[in-house]
Protein backbone atom coordinates (compact mmCIF):
# COMPACT_ATOMS: atom_id res chain seq x y z
CA UNK A 1 0.00 0.00 0.00
CA UNK A 2 1.08 3.52 -0.74
CA UNK A 3 2.95 5.00 2.25
CA UNK A 4 0.88 8.16 2.32
CA UNK A 5 -2.41 6.24 2.32
CA UNK A 6 -1.08 4.12 5.15
CA UNK A 7 0.05 7.20 7.04
CA UNK A 8 -3.27 9.04 6.76
CA UNK A 9 -5.17 5.88 7.74
CA UNK A 10 -3.25 5.77 11.00
CA UNK A 11 -4.48 9.17 12.09
CA UNK A 12 -7.98 8.48 10.86
CA UNK A 13 -8.16 5.12 12.62
CA UNK A 14 -6.85 6.55 15.90
CA UNK A 15 -9.64 9.13 15.86
CA UNK A 16 -12.31 6.66 14.72
CA UNK A 17 -11.56 3.93 17.24
CA UNK A 18 -11.29 6.33 20.19
CA UNK A 19 -14.48 8.08 19.08
CA UNK A 20 -16.29 4.74 19.04
CA UNK A 21 -14.96 3.86 22.50
CA UNK A 22 -16.01 7.21 23.96
CA UNK A 23 -19.52 7.22 22.55
CA UNK A 24 -20.20 4.03 24.53
CA UNK A 25 -20.16 6.27 27.63
CA UNK A 26 -23.25 8.17 26.55
CA UNK A 27 -25.92 7.79 29.24
CA UNK A 28 -23.41 5.95 31.49
CA UNK A 29 -21.11 8.76 32.66
CA UNK A 30 -20.87 9.45 36.41
CA UNK A 31 -22.36 12.93 36.09
CA UNK A 32 -24.43 14.74 33.48
CA UNK A 33 -21.69 17.22 32.54
CA UNK A 34 -19.30 14.39 31.83
CA UNK A 35 -21.85 12.60 29.72
CA UNK A 36 -22.07 15.71 27.57
CA UNK A 37 -18.31 16.21 27.54
CA UNK A 38 -17.55 12.62 26.51
CA UNK A 39 -20.14 12.83 23.75
CA UNK A 40 -18.65 16.11 22.52
CA UNK A 41 -15.11 14.76 22.44
CA UNK A 42 -16.35 11.66 20.67
CA UNK A 43 -18.16 13.78 18.10
CA UNK A 44 -15.05 15.88 17.42
CA UNK A 45 -13.06 12.69 16.89
CA UNK A 46 -15.66 11.20 14.54
CA UNK A 47 -15.48 14.43 12.53
CA UNK A 48 -11.71 14.27 12.40
CA UNK A 49 -11.82 10.60 11.44
CA UNK A 50 -14.13 11.45 8.59
CA UNK A 51 -11.75 14.09 7.25
CA UNK A 52 -8.73 11.77 7.48
CA UNK A 53 -10.46 8.72 6.04
CA UNK A 54 -12.04 10.66 3.19
CA UNK A 55 -8.56 11.84 2.24
CA UNK A 56 -7.07 8.35 2.60
CA UNK A 57 -9.76 7.07 0.24
CA UNK A 58 -9.00 9.78 -2.33
CA UNK A 59 -5.27 9.08 -2.15
CA UNK A 60 -5.87 5.37 -2.55
CA UNK A 61 -7.93 6.00 -5.66
CA UNK A 62 -9.78 2.70 -5.45
CA UNK A 63 -13.21 4.22 -5.05
CA UNK A 64 -13.44 3.74 -1.29
CA UNK A 65 -14.93 6.65 0.62
CA UNK A 66 -14.74 7.25 4.39
CA UNK A 67 -17.72 4.99 5.08
CA UNK A 68 -16.25 2.13 3.08
CA UNK A 69 -13.01 2.47 5.03
CA UNK A 70 -14.74 2.72 8.40
CA UNK A 71 -17.27 -0.07 7.93
CA UNK A 72 -15.77 -2.51 5.47
CA UNK A 73 -12.31 -3.19 6.78
CA UNK A 74 -11.43 -5.97 9.21
CA UNK A 75 -9.34 -5.56 12.36
CA UNK A 76 -6.14 -6.50 10.54
CA UNK A 77 -6.61 -3.58 8.17
CA UNK A 78 -6.93 -1.00 10.93
CA UNK A 79 -3.87 1.12 11.63
CA UNK A 80 -4.66 2.71 14.98
CA UNK A 81 -2.30 2.46 17.94
CA UNK A 82 -3.23 -0.16 20.55
CA UNK A 83 -3.83 2.45 23.25
CA UNK A 84 -7.08 3.78 21.74
CA UNK A 85 -8.69 0.35 21.30
CA UNK A 86 -8.28 -0.66 24.95
CA UNK A 87 -11.68 -1.05 26.64
CA UNK A 88 -13.23 1.86 28.55
CA UNK A 89 -12.96 0.21 31.97
CA UNK A 90 -14.01 2.59 34.73
CA UNK A 91 -13.96 6.37 34.53
CA UNK A 92 -10.34 6.42 35.74
CA UNK A 93 -9.23 4.14 32.91
CA UNK A 94 -11.08 6.18 30.29
CA UNK A 95 -9.53 9.35 31.71
CA UNK A 96 -5.96 8.03 31.72
CA UNK A 97 -6.27 6.54 28.22
CA UNK A 98 -7.72 9.84 26.99
CA UNK A 99 -5.03 11.92 28.64
CA UNK A 100 -2.20 9.85 27.13
CA UNK A 101 -3.78 10.12 23.70
CA UNK A 102 -4.80 13.80 23.92
CA UNK A 103 -1.31 14.83 24.97
CA UNK A 104 0.32 12.81 22.19
CA UNK A 105 -2.21 14.12 19.66
CA UNK A 106 -1.52 17.72 20.65
CA UNK A 107 2.15 17.20 19.77
CA UNK A 108 1.52 15.09 16.66
CA UNK A 109 -1.09 17.46 15.20
CA UNK A 110 1.17 20.47 15.76
CA UNK A 111 3.82 18.67 13.68
CA UNK A 112 1.34 17.68 10.98
CA UNK A 113 -0.06 21.21 10.74
CA UNK A 114 3.31 22.09 9.16
CA UNK A 115 3.12 19.23 6.64
CA UNK A 116 4.01 19.90 3.01
CA UNK A 117 0.83 18.08 2.12
CA UNK A 118 -1.66 20.94 2.33
CA UNK A 119 -4.64 18.71 2.95
CA UNK A 120 -2.90 16.99 5.87
CA UNK A 121 -1.86 20.38 7.25
CA UNK A 122 -5.44 21.70 7.00
CA UNK A 123 -7.00 18.69 8.74
CA UNK A 124 -4.33 18.73 11.44
CA UNK A 125 -4.79 22.43 12.10
CA UNK A 126 -8.52 21.99 12.48
CA UNK A 127 -8.13 18.96 14.73
CA UNK A 128 -5.42 20.65 16.78
CA UNK A 129 -7.78 23.40 17.90
CA UNK A 130 -10.40 20.90 19.02
CA UNK A 131 -7.82 18.70 20.68
CA UNK A 132 -6.65 21.59 22.86
CA UNK A 133 -10.02 21.49 24.62
CA UNK A 134 -9.88 17.72 24.99
CA UNK A 135 -6.45 17.88 26.58
CA UNK A 136 -7.50 20.64 28.95
CA UNK A 137 -10.34 18.46 30.20
CA UNK A 138 -8.40 15.22 30.50
CA UNK A 139 -5.51 16.92 32.27
CA UNK A 140 -7.94 18.53 34.73
CA UNK A 141 -9.37 15.12 35.56
CA UNK A 142 -5.93 13.53 35.93
CA UNK A 143 -5.11 16.06 38.63
CA UNK A 144 -8.51 16.15 40.28
CA UNK A 145 -8.86 12.38 40.55
CA UNK A 146 -5.17 11.65 41.15
CA UNK A 147 -4.97 14.22 43.92
CA UNK A 148 -8.43 13.26 45.12
CA UNK A 149 -9.62 10.63 47.56
CA UNK A 150 -7.79 7.46 48.44
CA UNK A 151 -10.23 5.56 46.25
CA UNK A 152 -9.89 7.85 43.23
CA UNK A 153 -6.11 7.97 43.52
CA UNK A 154 -5.75 4.19 43.69
CA UNK A 155 -7.99 3.73 40.67
CA UNK A 156 -6.02 6.31 38.70
CA UNK A 157 -2.72 4.74 39.62
CA UNK A 158 -4.00 1.32 38.63
CA UNK A 159 -5.14 2.72 35.27
CA UNK A 160 -1.75 4.35 34.72
CA UNK A 161 -0.01 1.05 35.48
CA UNK A 162 -2.33 -0.77 33.06
CA UNK A 163 -2.02 1.67 30.18
CA UNK A 164 1.64 2.61 30.41
CA UNK A 165 2.59 -0.43 28.31
CA UNK A 166 0.59 1.00 25.40
CA UNK A 167 2.33 4.38 25.36
CA UNK A 168 5.61 3.16 23.87
CA UNK A 169 4.05 2.56 20.49
CA UNK A 170 3.17 6.24 20.16
CA UNK A 171 6.84 7.05 19.78
CA UNK A 172 7.97 4.17 17.59
CA UNK A 173 8.74 4.93 13.98
CA UNK A 174 8.71 2.53 11.06
CA UNK A 175 9.37 2.71 7.32
CA UNK A 176 6.13 4.57 6.66
CA UNK A 177 7.08 7.24 9.20
CA UNK A 178 10.55 7.52 7.69
CA UNK A 179 9.23 7.88 4.13
CA UNK A 180 6.72 10.51 5.15
CA UNK A 181 9.35 12.41 7.05
CA UNK A 182 11.70 12.37 4.07
CA UNK A 183 8.95 13.82 1.90
CA UNK A 184 8.27 16.59 4.39
CA UNK A 185 4.80 15.20 4.90
CA UNK A 186 5.23 13.63 8.33
CA UNK A 187 7.35 13.80 11.46
CA UNK A 188 9.71 11.66 13.50
CA UNK A 189 7.60 10.05 16.24
CA UNK A 190 10.61 9.42 18.49
CA UNK A 191 11.11 13.19 18.77
CA UNK A 192 7.75 13.57 20.54
CA UNK A 193 8.72 11.28 23.39
CA UNK A 194 10.65 13.76 25.53
CA UNK A 195 8.14 16.64 25.31
CA UNK A 196 5.36 14.14 26.04
CA UNK A 197 7.18 12.68 29.06
CA UNK A 198 8.02 16.11 30.37
CA UNK A 199 4.40 17.16 30.46
CA UNK A 200 3.31 13.79 31.88
CA UNK A 201 5.79 14.19 34.73
CA UNK A 202 4.49 17.69 35.51
CA UNK A 203 0.87 16.54 35.44
CA UNK A 204 1.64 13.46 37.52
CA UNK A 205 3.48 15.57 40.10
CA UNK A 206 0.37 17.73 40.49
CA UNK A 207 -1.82 14.63 40.51
CA UNK A 208 0.39 12.79 43.07
CA UNK A 209 0.63 9.86 40.65
CA UNK A 210 3.72 7.79 39.94
CA UNK A 211 5.07 7.27 36.46
CA UNK A 212 5.31 3.55 35.88
CA UNK A 213 8.75 2.05 35.84
CA UNK A 214 10.06 -0.18 33.11
CA UNK A 215 7.43 -2.40 31.59
CA UNK A 216 7.39 -4.26 28.30
CA UNK A 217 5.95 -1.89 25.70
CA UNK A 218 3.30 -3.40 23.46
CA UNK A 219 3.37 -2.59 19.76
CA UNK A 220 1.86 -3.55 16.44
CA UNK A 221 -1.33 -1.52 16.04
CA UNK A 222 0.14 0.82 13.45
CA UNK A 223 1.01 -2.23 11.35
CA UNK A 224 -2.37 -3.92 11.82
CA UNK A 225 -1.57 -6.33 14.66
CA UNK A 226 -4.21 -5.61 17.27
CA UNK A 227 -5.47 -6.78 20.63
CA UNK A 228 -8.53 -8.96 20.75
CA UNK A 229 -10.76 -6.10 21.87
CA UNK A 230 -10.61 -4.26 18.54
CA UNK A 231 -12.55 -7.06 16.85
CA UNK A 232 -15.44 -6.70 19.30
CA UNK A 233 -15.47 -2.93 18.86
CA UNK A 234 -15.59 -3.25 15.08
CA UNK A 235 -18.27 -5.94 15.19
CA UNK A 236 -20.55 -3.56 17.02
CA UNK A 237 -19.63 -0.51 14.95
CA UNK A 238 -19.90 -2.26 11.60
CA UNK A 239 -22.85 -4.59 12.07
CA UNK A 240 -25.46 -2.45 10.36
CA UNK A 241 -23.73 -1.58 7.07
CA UNK A 242 -22.34 -5.11 6.84
CA UNK A 243 -25.73 -6.71 7.43
CA UNK A 244 -27.74 -4.42 5.21
CA UNK A 245 -25.68 -3.67 2.17
CA UNK A 246 -25.95 -0.07 1.03
CA UNK A 247 -27.73 1.10 4.20
CA UNK A 248 -27.64 4.88 4.44
CA UNK A 249 -29.13 7.52 6.70
CA UNK B 1 -35.95 20.86 8.54
CA UNK B 2 -35.73 23.98 10.68
CA UNK B 3 -33.53 26.35 8.84
CA UNK B 4 -34.42 29.73 7.53
CA UNK B 5 -37.82 30.59 8.88
CA UNK B 6 -40.55 31.25 6.38
CA UNK B 7 -39.89 29.73 3.04
CA UNK B 8 -40.32 32.52 0.59
CA UNK B 9 -42.21 31.89 -2.59
CA UNK B 10 -40.20 30.81 -5.53
CA UNK B 11 -38.82 33.92 -7.03
CA UNK B 12 -36.11 34.73 -9.49
CA UNK B 13 -33.14 36.57 -8.12
CA UNK B 14 -30.47 38.29 -10.07
CA UNK B 15 -27.38 36.29 -10.80
CA UNK B 16 -25.19 38.93 -9.19
CA UNK B 17 -22.90 37.74 -6.44
CA UNK B 18 -24.28 40.33 -4.04
CA UNK B 19 -27.84 39.15 -4.64
CA UNK B 20 -26.78 35.59 -3.86
CA UNK B 21 -25.03 36.71 -0.71
CA UNK B 22 -28.16 38.53 0.42
CA UNK B 23 -30.24 35.45 -0.31
CA UNK B 24 -27.96 33.17 1.68
CA UNK B 25 -27.87 35.61 4.57
CA UNK B 26 -31.26 34.10 5.32
CA UNK B 27 -29.86 30.61 5.93
CA UNK B 28 -29.76 29.96 9.66
CA UNK B 29 -27.63 27.70 11.79
CA UNK B 30 -30.02 24.78 12.43
CA UNK B 31 -28.75 24.37 15.99
CA UNK B 32 -28.68 28.08 16.84
CA UNK B 33 -31.39 29.54 14.59
CA UNK B 34 -30.79 33.01 16.05
CA UNK B 35 -27.85 33.53 13.73
CA UNK B 36 -27.20 33.09 10.05
CA UNK B 37 -24.28 31.45 8.30
CA UNK B 38 -23.02 34.92 7.43
CA UNK B 39 -23.11 35.92 11.09
CA UNK B 40 -21.17 32.78 11.97
CA UNK B 41 -18.50 33.53 9.42
CA UNK B 42 -18.69 30.10 7.85
CA UNK B 43 -19.67 31.36 4.38
CA UNK B 44 -16.21 32.24 3.19
CA UNK B 45 -16.91 33.19 -0.41
CA UNK B 46 -19.45 33.34 -3.19
CA UNK B 47 -17.76 33.23 -6.54
CA UNK B 48 -18.08 32.33 -10.18
CA UNK B 49 -15.91 29.34 -11.09
CA UNK B 50 -14.11 29.04 -14.40
CA UNK B 51 -16.74 26.62 -15.69
CA UNK B 52 -19.42 29.26 -15.07
CA UNK B 53 -20.89 27.58 -11.99
CA UNK B 54 -21.66 29.55 -8.89
CA UNK B 55 -19.54 28.36 -5.97
CA UNK B 56 -20.58 28.85 -2.38
CA UNK B 57 -17.54 28.28 -0.17
CA UNK B 58 -18.38 27.01 3.32
CA UNK B 59 -16.06 26.04 6.16
CA UNK B 60 -17.12 23.79 9.05
CA UNK B 61 -17.12 25.11 12.63
CA UNK B 62 -16.14 21.92 14.51
CA UNK B 63 -15.15 19.00 12.29
CA UNK B 64 -17.79 16.72 13.82
CA UNK B 65 -20.57 19.28 14.00
CA UNK B 66 -23.69 17.63 12.55
CA UNK B 67 -25.01 21.06 11.56
CA UNK B 68 -22.44 21.29 8.77
CA UNK B 69 -24.26 18.86 6.51
CA UNK B 70 -27.66 20.40 7.32
CA UNK B 71 -26.33 23.85 6.48
CA UNK B 72 -24.92 22.62 3.18
CA UNK B 73 -28.31 21.17 2.28
CA UNK B 74 -30.08 24.36 3.36
CA UNK B 75 -27.82 26.45 1.13
CA UNK B 76 -28.47 24.18 -1.84
CA UNK B 77 -32.21 24.17 -1.09
CA UNK B 78 -32.39 27.95 -0.80
CA UNK B 79 -30.64 28.42 -4.13
CA UNK B 80 -32.90 25.87 -5.80
CA UNK B 81 -36.04 27.45 -4.42
CA UNK B 82 -35.01 30.78 -5.84
CA UNK B 83 -34.30 29.38 -9.23
CA UNK B 84 -30.55 29.66 -8.99
CA UNK B 85 -29.15 26.91 -11.13
CA UNK B 86 -25.68 25.64 -11.81
CA UNK B 87 -24.50 26.25 -8.26
CA UNK B 88 -22.45 24.07 -5.96
CA UNK B 89 -21.18 24.10 -2.39
CA UNK B 90 -17.46 23.81 -1.88
CA UNK B 91 -16.21 22.86 1.59
CA UNK B 92 -12.91 24.48 2.50
CA UNK B 93 -10.91 23.47 5.58
CA UNK B 94 -8.07 25.97 5.55
CA UNK B 95 -7.76 28.46 7.06
CA UNK B 96 -9.52 26.75 9.96
CA UNK B 97 -12.63 28.48 11.22
CA UNK B 98 -12.22 30.70 14.25
CA UNK B 99 -14.81 32.41 16.43
CA UNK B 100 -13.05 35.66 15.52
CA UNK B 101 -15.04 35.45 12.27
CA UNK B 102 -18.39 35.77 14.02
CA UNK B 103 -19.66 39.20 13.00
CA UNK B 104 -20.68 42.00 15.35
CA UNK B 105 -24.29 41.49 14.31
CA UNK B 106 -23.87 37.78 15.03
CA UNK B 107 -22.55 38.53 18.51
CA UNK B 108 -25.50 40.81 19.26
CA UNK B 109 -27.92 38.19 17.99
CA UNK B 110 -26.33 35.49 20.15
CA UNK B 111 -26.58 37.71 23.22
CA UNK B 112 -30.22 38.54 22.51
CA UNK B 113 -30.88 34.80 22.11
CA UNK B 114 -29.37 34.13 25.57
CA UNK B 115 -25.94 32.86 24.48
CA UNK B 116 -22.86 34.75 25.63
CA UNK B 117 -20.74 35.52 22.55
CA UNK B 118 -17.09 34.38 22.35
CA UNK B 119 -15.27 37.19 24.14
CA UNK B 120 -12.47 37.30 26.72
CA UNK B 121 -15.01 37.31 29.52
CA UNK B 122 -18.22 35.29 29.38
CA UNK B 123 -20.70 38.01 30.35
CA UNK B 124 -24.15 37.01 31.52
CA UNK B 125 -26.49 37.56 28.55
CA UNK B 126 -29.30 38.31 31.00
CA UNK B 127 -27.84 40.90 33.40
CA UNK B 128 -24.47 41.64 31.70
CA UNK B 129 -22.49 40.83 34.83
CA UNK B 130 -18.88 39.81 34.20
CA UNK B 131 -18.91 37.75 37.39
CA UNK B 132 -19.67 34.31 35.99
CA UNK B 133 -18.29 30.81 36.43
CA UNK B 134 -17.86 27.81 34.19
CA UNK B 135 -20.07 24.87 35.14
CA UNK B 136 -18.98 22.57 32.34
CA UNK B 137 -16.57 23.09 29.51
CA UNK B 138 -18.73 21.13 27.09
CA UNK B 139 -22.34 22.03 26.41
CA UNK B 140 -25.34 21.13 24.34
CA UNK B 141 -23.46 21.60 21.05
CA UNK B 142 -19.73 21.33 20.28
CA UNK B 143 -19.34 25.11 20.17
CA UNK B 144 -20.73 25.91 23.61
CA UNK B 145 -19.77 25.68 27.27
CA UNK B 146 -22.14 25.92 30.22
CA UNK B 147 -21.80 28.89 32.61
CA UNK B 148 -23.66 30.37 35.55
CA UNK B 149 -23.95 34.02 36.49
CA UNK B 150 -22.82 34.82 40.04
CA UNK B 151 -24.90 38.00 40.08
CA UNK B 152 -28.33 36.82 38.93
CA UNK B 153 -27.74 33.05 39.19
CA UNK B 154 -28.87 32.43 35.62
CA UNK B 155 -27.27 29.42 33.95
CA UNK B 156 -26.38 30.20 30.35
CA UNK B 157 -24.54 28.95 27.29
CA UNK B 158 -21.23 30.51 26.33
CA UNK B 159 -20.05 30.27 22.73
CA UNK B 160 -16.47 29.24 23.46
CA UNK B 161 -13.51 30.73 21.67
CA UNK B 162 -11.89 28.56 19.04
Amino acid sequence: MNARVEYVLRFGDNALVLAQRLCAWVAHAPIMEEDVALANVSLDLFGQARLWLAYAGELEGAGRDEDALAFHRGAGEFRNVLLVERPNGDFAETTVRGYFYDLWASLALAELSRSKDERIAAIAEKARKENAYHLRRSEDWMIRLGDGTEESRSRMQRAVNDFWRYTGELFLGDEVDATMREQGVGFDPTALREPWLERVRATFAAATLDVSSDVWMQRGGKQGVHTESLGYLLAEMQVLPRTISGAAW
Amino acid sequence: MMCHGERSERSEVGNGIEAIRALLDDVRDPEIPAISITDLGIMRDVRRASDGALEIVLTPTYSGCPATKAIQEDVEGTLREHGVENARVVVQLAPAWTTEWITQRGRERLRAFGIAPPEEVARCPRCSSASTRELAHFGSTPCKALYRCNACNEPFDYFKRL
